[in-house]
């Protein structure tokens, strides 16, 4: 039995599962949701303390950032908002660039994102953890 | 038949400087151009946050940075890009759940959006300079 034969044999159910959109398709529509859900307590408790800091000095501004609530939500909202910020940068550059740099572009979104993240995240720690 | 090879130019849409400016195309614009500047803004958040880990004289740098004249006119509008983005991303969120629709719901929803980014940024930086900005 030829190969193409036994392509053929297989149900019509079989072949089409795996090709369409159903299901894994909307995945990134939905994290793009997902983490804007995340980022509506984050984005306004951070515009609250940032406002709540304008006066303050280095050092009061860091024990601020010890506190381990502080530290928590700084870091849950670098991971929601650069992973957001790649969904969202992801779309305008499919709807606007169309040749062979949009790959490009989107892989170095996607990469600059997880760069940012991870770097803001250490500084956090940083923070957080010394003496 | 013609031959595969005939081409004639193909009929194009028309750009969107020829249609008039309506509230419901501008916010859907601004939400896209406010996300990729909130994008930069991102950028600078990690740069703040980094020089506050580095020490107090890079802490100190950045803060000047931010401080100058200049510095507080790109916050200003950071954060009227912030609560504008906010708001139409709620706005958009309520879309989702398919409820809104109707042309008079649109427009009170994008009136609402500005207003409330208008009174929430003037609320942020009163509520800055009250606390010593």
């Amino acid at each position: 039995m030829d190969p193409q034969n036994k392509q053929n044999m297989r149900s019509p159910l079989a072949r089409a599962i795996g090709l369409g959109s159903a299901k894994e398709g909307v995945g990134p529509w939905w994290a793009e949701r997902i983490s804007a859900v995340a980022l509506v307590p984050l984005t306004l408790w951070f515009a609250a303390s940032i406002i709540a800091h304008t006066g303050s000095d280095y050092a009061t501004f860091i024990v601020w950032l010890r506190t381990p609530l502080a530290a928590i939500l700084m870091i849950l909202l670098l991971i929601a908002l650069f992973y957001h910020t790649a969904l969202g940068l992801q779309v305008v550059i499919e709807d606007y660039v169309h040749s062979a740099t949009k790959f490009a572009a989107v892989i170095a979104v996607r990469l600059g994102c997880c760069a940012l993240a991870t770097a803001g995240v250490v500084a956090i720690l940083r923070i957080a953890l010394s003496g | 038949m013609p031959s595969p090879t005939t081409t004639r130019p193909r009929p194009l849409s028309p750009n969107i400087q020829i249609y008039r400016p309506q509230l419901t195309s501008v916010l859907s614009i601004l939400n896209r151009i406010t996300g990729v500047f909130l994008s930069a803004c991102a950028v600078v958040l990690v740069v703040w946050l980094v020089a506050a880990a580095s020490g107090s004289q890079a802490y100190a740098a950045v803060q000047g940075a931010i401080g100058s004249w200049i510095g507080r006119i790109v916050l200003f509008g950071a954060t009227f890009a912030f609560f504008l983005h906010f708001c139409g991303g709620i706005r958009h969120l309520v879309w989702d759940t398919v409820h809104g629709f109707e042309l008079r719901s649109i427009y009170i929803s994008g009136w609402t959006v500005v207003a409330a980014s208008v009174v929430l940024t003037v609320a942020a930086w009163v509520a800055g300079a009250l606390m010593g900005g």
